[in-house]
């Protein structure tokens, strides 16, 4: 067992883990963070996507032991982020969910590219999301939710 | 699936690492993105005792241009690359091979010393830095050396990387002023692993055109037959495609007819992408 000291969620805490134990299995089990979510766990679906040092990272793909002294965020800790509730917002409008299951990936990763491009095209957004897969709602609602969340805060920030 | 149980060691140092990695008796790995390696850990279809995790070692991070070129750091990620934070001397080249692999979340954290040292067939930094002509630093118990990265990759998952050594960084010799590249990728899914990549490089003027298809054998390979007829600027389509034909009898000899007609796009559309430049 190793010691580590994590930022997660914006509180600083020391734990003591097993090296083979991911960061998404801390993360759910240790600390009942359950937003994240495991589908593949080698890196192919992002249903596991959390914000690792300011950086969209797969959790899956993440050991917790080599997280130590590094910051991550949740889809928990981004509740009350200014892109997230405009997102969160368009995700309910355009039906971008059905089971959701891919939701918190989706919603992460849409955060990161809103952060990367200003007011995001359809074509954008899908090449962007072909790591985050989705078995229900084809996509075209997730598409759609990114884009009006691109534009209302493109048009809030003109 | 979960890995099986491993030790773990963070060492300061590159010498305490390449001193963990040869430890007598053990298997051990290196660990820098973990971007494959976790995977592989976790599907169990690669078993350790002892991880070095060598993501924090700054001697493995300089970018550095030098008269002579540019000196990537072996922890330099792939997104690092995308998002231009590497000199460009390469008219582009760089970003868009960065910017084309697997997607964003494993970009932000995968390493061009890992894909170099894993030797995927199918990855796409190996076949570029062969095209570029770069070369591998390596550090490990008997001191530090260099060699070309197309003598270091040697197959299918299979470097020259012996026990206790770690990749420290690349060197990628300056092009000359009319550097033309051209780069064409078959994937079936954007981010997927690719079915085929072809890169075709003059570095300079009167600098030999190099060749370079990947994903399609054990390594990537150079064409020195296409290339020797985009050297000559006069080769007719059809020429240009017996020549290619040659190069493919050669280093992908089992290939059926699909895969032929795929490799030969792939490097037909990198040829029109470098002469549009
Ligand atoms: C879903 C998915 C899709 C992908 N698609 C592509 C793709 O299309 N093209 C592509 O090129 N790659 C792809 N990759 C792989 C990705 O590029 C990896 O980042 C890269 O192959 C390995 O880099 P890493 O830093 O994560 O290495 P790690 O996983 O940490 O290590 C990989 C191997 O290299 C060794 N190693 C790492 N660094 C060093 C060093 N400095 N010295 C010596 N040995 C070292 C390790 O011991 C290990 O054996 C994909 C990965 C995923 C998860
Ligand atoms: S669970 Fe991590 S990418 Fe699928
Ligand atoms: S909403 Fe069910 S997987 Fe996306």
């Amino acid at each position: 067992m190793t010691e580590i000291t994590l930022h997660l969620n914006g509180t600083q805490a020391a734990h003591t883990v097993e090296p083979r134990q991911t960061l998404a299995d801390f993360l759910r089990d240790r600390c009942g963070l359950t937003a994240t979510h495991l589908g593949c766990e080698h890196g192919a679906c992002g249903a596991c996507t959390v914000v690792l040092d300011g950086q969209a990272a797969r959790s899956c793909l993440q050991l917790a032991v080599m997280c130590d002294g590094r910051s991550i965020q949740t889809l928990e800790g981004l509740r009350a982020d200014p892109v997230m509730e405009v997102l969160r917002r368009h995700f309910h409008e355009s039906h971008a969910l059905q089971c959701g299951f891919c939701t918190p990936g989706m919603l992460i990763m849409g955060r990161d590219i809103l952060q990367r491009y200003r007011e995001p095209d359809a074509q954008t957004i899908r090449h962007e999301l072909s790591g985050q897969i989705c078995r229900c709602t084809g996509y075209a609602g997730i598409v759609d939710a990114i884009v009006a969340a691109g534009r209302e805060i493109g048009t809030a920030t003109r | 699936m979960k890995a099986a149980p491993f030790e773990y060691l963070r060492p300061a140092s590159v010498a305490e690492a390449s001193a963990a990695l040869g430890r007598n008796g053990m298997t051990t790995a290196a660990i820098a993105g973990g971007q494959s390696l976790l995977p592989m850990l976790n599907l169990r279809v690669a078993f350790i005792d002892l991880l070095v995790d060598i993501s924090r070692l700054d001697e493995l991070r300089a970018v550095t241009e030098t008269p002579s070129g540019l000196q990537i750091g072996a922890l330099t990620t792939h997104a690092a690359i995308e998002d231009g934070k590497v000199p460009d001397l390469f008219g582009g080249l760089l970003r868009r091979v960065a910017g084309q692999i697997s997607y964003r979340a494993v970009r932000n954290h995968g390493t061009i010393g890992g894909s170099v040292a894993l030797a995927d067939p199918a990855a796409d930094w190996p076949g570029c830095l062969m095209a570029l002509g770069a070369s591998v630093r390596i550090a490990g118990p008997s001191g530090a050396r260099s060699e070309l990265v197309s003598d270091f990759v040697q197959g299918s998952y299979s470097t020259s990387l012996a026990a206790g050594e770690i990749i420290l960084g690349f060197e990628l010799p300056r092009p000359g002023a009319s550097l033309r590249w051209g780069f064409a990728k078959v994937v079936r899914k954007s981010g997927a692993f690719a079915s085929s990549i072809a890169f075709v490089v003059t570095p300079g003027r009167s600098a030999p055109v190099s060749v370079v298809l990947a994903a399609a054998a054990a390594r990537a390979q150079a064409c020195p037959e296409t290339a020797q007829h985009l050297q000559r600027g006069t080769a007719t389509d059809e020429a240009l495609r017996q020549a290619i034909a040659r190069d493919l009898a050669v280093h992908v000899p089992d290939a059926d007819a699909y895969q032929q007609r795929l490799h030969t796009a792939t490097i037909l559309r990198a040829i029109r992408d470098w002469r549009a430049q």
